[in-house]
């Protein structure tokens, strides 16, 4: 291979990456703000009250899809970042990076809205047992990839630096899972679970369901975004960064488009 | 109709603050966390323009 096509070769991806992600971004709001509606209205106008927990049960709406978000990004965000080691393919430790603050995002959500759900029917606000000190770990995971990947000036660099610590942090993920069955912990067992019966009304159920969707089609839109932005500050020496720059907004409805 | 009334609805059954405290900081991360995202994106664009006509 000539020096010259390599070099075409290793700015295709993130330039036709740059074009798609603009493309979808568009489609993935609608689908959040479609899934948050119908969502949110099952969860406040279809799902009956709970019998033991009152009305604070509804908190599960939001509690239980970011907690989802939290692990799910967590390890995607290490899957990419160590395809990127791996492969030494810049785009995937790109996207490691973008997914980062999202996933750290949906950890705090995950803490605070537990934390509102616990202090009415556990009578407290924290407590430190497995499932709870695990996903706090978690955040300072999160924490801990997103200050080491920008204190280490060589960008390839930090990012192999992110992704050894991401890919041993994974181990953290399967613990804040199965917590509630190794450990004897406060927090409640897993409410929806392949091998069992779901043990919640059903119509409580899809408005968890739908509300997960949403926060997936939000999570896609903003690491999108994210990693545009990242992609264009890590490539600005690359030609057709700079042409990308001075067109407008890729508009959407073709995917293949290049900028 | 499982609420008789908006109040009703805002009371959550005396869970309201602790209802509307969850959705309230979720809704305020995810109105935020985009908006800085697009700045980031519209920042980085804004900086090659920049470059591209200082040549």
């Amino acid at each position: 291979m000539s020096p010259s096509s390599f070099r075409l070769f290793r700015f295709a991806a993130p330039a036709r990456f740059y074009a798609l992600a603009g493309a979808l971004i568009p489609w993935c709001w609608a689908a959040f703000a479609v899934l948050a509606a119908i969502g949110l209205w099952m969860g406040f106008f279809v799902a009956p009250t709970d019998a033991t927990q009152g009305d604070a049960y509804r908190i599960i709406f939001i509690h239980v899809p970011a907690a989802w978000m939290s692990m799910l990004l967590y390890l995607v965000m290490a899957f990419w970042a160590a395809i990127g080691w791996a492969f030494n393919a810049r785009l995937a430790s790109m996207t490691a990076r973008a997914i980062a603050p999202t996933g750290a995002l949906f950890t705090f959500l995950a803490l605070w809205t537990g934390a509102l759900w616990g202090k009415p029917t556990w009578g407290t606000w924290w407590v430190w047992d497995a499932r709870l000190t695990s996903e706090l770990i978690l955040l300072f995971l999160y924490a801990g990839f997103l200050s080491l990947v920008s204190a280490i000036d060589d960008p390839r660099r930090a990012d192999r630096a992110g992704a050894l610590l991401a890919v041993v942090g994974s181990i953290n993920v399967p613990i804040i899972y199965f917590s509630v069955k190794w450990w004897n912990t406060l927090h409640q067992g897993a409410t929806v679970s392949v091998a069992a019966a779901p043990k919640m009304a059903s119509t409580m159920l899809t408005a968890m369901l739908l509300m997960s969707l949403a926060f997936w089609a939000y999570a896609f839109a903003v690491v999108f975004t994210r990693a545009r932005a990242i992609v264009l500050e890590r490539d600005r020496h690359a030609g057709w960064t700079r042409e990308a720059a001075h067109l407008a907004t890729p508009r959407s409805g073709s995917p293949g488009m290049q900028t | 109709m499982i609420w008789n009334s908006a109040s009703d609805f805002f009371a959550m059954g005396g869970y309201g603050l602790y209802v509307w405290g969850a959705y309230a900081v979720t809704l305020a991360c995810m109105a935020v966390e985009p908006v800085l995202a697009l700045r980031r994106h519209r920042a980085a664009r804004r900086a090659l323009a920049g470059e591209g006509d200082a040549r």
